[in-house]
């Protein structure tokens, strides 16, 4: 899409990944899943904008963010807040003694609605909210941090620290914020009923949308020389800004980059759950982030996706059956995930999977579709293979850092 | 917020609330001494710490139970036995961690972090697998009960007191350790210029692997006295561990003193506004307050000077 020629570029290899993404989510899922499962799955997607972000942040820039959950969970707090007010008209609240103001207000004793809930009656306001609200906590955070050159494992600390912080706040403010069991009973956005299955499996697709959305305009930033400065400053900060680069601005843009992509998950995230509490915005849950994009392969946005949908889908089969084993199992995986494999599943494919690829690319020539079966199993980042309609500015870099 | 008392009502207060901050303050000392030896001498970040530190508690109280059972005699010293213990025992395990994994990645940092976190995850739902979810307590030896009272307002319990004398005093062998024995000189030769050290024939793995072990080591005495004021849980660990890396980072990497200023002031203020606020909005303001003097000064308070 980004392409000068958008058809050629699906047909390109980096363009088949996506196009395999696509079916996967858009045809293949929704045949194969009843509703529930479906929403599951679009629950899960909303990491995946998260993990984008982090393959953005951290497998890029070099900059580990321990506190993504703190952006997924005001993008998703200002979207509840909209729902929340849609849902407590006087009418509905009739019962409450202060009738026109959510309900957990009214058990706290409020006798009227804080000043900072009122911008949210508006929804255009709450959209601009989504993304607004977390990209400027990420541009004060980013401009203080990184403008001192701080960075490494003291921004790691720093915002696992803003997490615990805000988790603390939503817990301990319960009358203004819903305390810990967050905002509840959503029903419509806008009129519209967000609860029954139709709604969800709508949703799920403007999920899916959003998600390619977001993947596209990470894939624009990777391509063009803005990526290439990121990677750079990840392997030599100090060269990077000796070559007149100022890294601070770039360190910035790239955290509030994924503070936008965190938002706008976390408000799909509401929508498509139905509620937001404080235990998606915590120590663990923003931890947990990581390993997402760890596992999908920290520098494949693609491999994100992925990342995120396998993580959870293991997460909530193993909740099911045995969830005795699931920290075991976590524990694991962030251990071997480092130790074993730090490329995550994108670099598993980059080494078996691609040379099998490659065979295939080259005996037939003409039939390209061949190689989509093979794709399903794990996904990498954008090849660094140089098509000959391949415009020279926007072809993709093979990182030489792991 | 002060409207309403006394000046004299408000020194009570304050001299009440310190009383009761310097447990917080024993419990910060003895985790973050461990962690700033870690973080400070090795750049690792150990997400497990609070792990270790509950395995000591563990085993405190299982020596407890032990002493209970077939020495009661000797029980009014049975904490003696599990103090040395838990440091062999943690001191042991972080070895043989650091043997498995951190080793590989001391140029990688960050990965160390989520590395040692997944070790956390493993490390506490094992806790919870073998002694169950709930929270154990040990039975305090008789000497250690009762308080002593300072002034009419004021009193002091033994064990709150005990404590702080351990951690004191880990405080200072850590520091003749460091500053003052050919292990320090070691260590700190390292941690200056790594190749250099290894050119005069230091043995720079094994420099890595004793201090990590006494890293995790001191981590065990911290939990074994932490049972004395508390009860211990699988995830009692992972409450602290934010706070203790705020101290270390606080009190700047490399520093001790810093260390023990930055949980002094930390653990005092947060006890302090306990008394005025409520529990949640005190450690709010306590940690807002220190993330954003770390944003202003991200050295910390005693930083070496070395230039970045």
């Amino acid at each position: 899409m980004n392409s000068s020629s958008p058809l050629k570029w699906f047909a390109t290899r980096e363009g088949l990944y996506y196009v395999a993404l696509a079916v996967l989510l858009v045809v293949l899922l929704p045949l194969a899943l009843d509703p529930f499962r479906l929403n599951m799955v679009g629950k899960y997607l909303t990491y995946a904008f998260v993990a984008i972000g982090l393959v953005m942040c951290w497998g890029k820039a070099g900059i580990l963010s321990l506190g993504q959950g703190v952006f997924f969970g005001l993008g998703g707090y200002c979207m509840a807040m909209f729902l929340k007010l849609e849902a407590s008209t006087p009418e509905a609240t009739a019962i409450q003694s202060t009738p026109g103001i959510p309900d957990f207000m009214d058990w706290n004793q409020l006798t009227e609605l804080p000043w900072f809930w009122e911008p949210f009656h508006s929804f255009s306001f709450t959209l601009l909210a989504v993304i607004g609200v977390p990209v400027l906590l990420a541009f004060v955070i980013g401009f203080a941090m990184f403008t001192r050159r701080v960075g490494g494992v003291y921004f790691a600390i720093i915002t696992q620290a803003i997490a615990a912080i805000l988790t603390i706040l939503i817990i301990g403010q319960q009358g203004y914020t819903g305390g810990v069991n967050g905002i509840t009973d959503l029903q419509t956005l806008n009129g519209w009923d967000i609860r029954t299955d139709e709604a969800r499996t709508i949703l799920y697709f403007v999920c899916v949308g959003m998600l390619f959305l977001c993947l596209f305009v990470a894939r624009l930033v990777q391509n063009r020389k803005l990526g290439r400065i990121l990677v750079a400053m990840n392997a030599q900060e100090n060269r990077v800004r000796f070559s007149g680069y100022d890294v601070a601005a770039f360190k910035i843009f790239v955290f509030c980059l994924a503070a936008a992509f965190a938002g706008v998950g976390g408000a799909l995230f509401t929508l498509i759950v139905g509620f937001m509490s404080p235990s998606f915005i915590g120590i663990v849950a923003s931890i947990e982030m990581v390993i997402f994009c760890a596992l999908g392969g920290r520098l494949s946005i693609l491999g994100a996706v992925y990342g995120a949908l396998l993580v959870n889908a293991a997460k909530s089969g193993f909740s099911e059956s045995f969830p005795e084993l699931w920290p075991f199992a976590m524990g694991a995986l962030f251990i071997g995930v480092v130790l074993a494999f730090p490329n995550g599943l994108a670099g598993l494919y980059q080494t078996y999977v691609m040379p099998l690829e490659d065979k295939i690319f080259k005996r037939n020539k003409g039939a390209k579709l061949e190689a989509k079966p093979a794709e399903k199993a794990a996904e990498p980042k954008p090849t660094a293979e140089k098509t000959p309609d391949y415009d020279p500015m926007i072809d993709s870099y093979s990182p030489e850092k792991s | 917020m002060f409207d309403g008392y006394t000046s004299s009502e408000l020194m009570s207060i304050f001299a009440m609330q310190g009383f009761a901050g310097l447990s917080l303050f024993s419990v910060f000392v003895l985790m973050a001494l461990g962690l700033a030896i870690i973080f400070g001498q090795m750049g690792v970040i150990n997400m497990a710490h609070g792990e270790f530190m509950i395995l000591g508690a563990y085993t405190t109280y299982l020596t407890s139970g032990f002493f209970q059972s077939y020495l009661p005699s000797l029980f009014g010293g049975y904490f003696f036995v599990a103090m040395v213990l838990a440091f062999l025992i943690c001191a042991a395990l972080g070895a043989f961690v650091e043997w498995l994994m951190i080793r590989r990645l001391y140029h990688r940092p960050l990965d160390t972090l989520l590395a040692t976190w997944g070790l956390s995850l493993i490390m506490q739902q094992a806790y919870r697998s073998i002694f169950g979810a709930r929270e154990v307590g040990v039975d305090l030896p008789e000497w250690m009960m009762g308080a002593i009272q300072v002034t009419d307002l004021v009193e002091l319990p033994i064990n709150g007191l005990f404590v702080m004398i351990i951690a004191l005093s880990i405080a200072v062998g850590v520091y003749f350790l460091m500053y003052r024995s050919g292990y320090g000189k070691k260590v700190r030769a390292v941690v200056q210029n790594r190749p250099m050290a290894e050119a005069v024939g230091i043995n720079s793995a094994g420099i890595d692997r004793a201090t990590f072990a006494l890293g995790c080591g001191i981590a065990g005495v911290a939990g074994a006295a932490f049972t004395m004021i508390g009860s211990t849980g699988p995830s009692s660990g992972q409450a602290y561990i934010v706070d203790t890396f705020l101290v270390v980072v606080f009190g700047g990497a490399q520093s001790l003193i810093g260390t023990i200023v930055s949980a002094f002031g930390i653990s005092q203020a947060q006890s302090t506004m306990e008394f005025f606020l409520s529990g949640s909005m005190a450690k709010v303001l306590t940690l807002l307050v220190v993330v954003g003097i770390l944003m202003l000064r991200p050295e910390g308070l005693m930083a070496l000077k070395v230039r970045r």
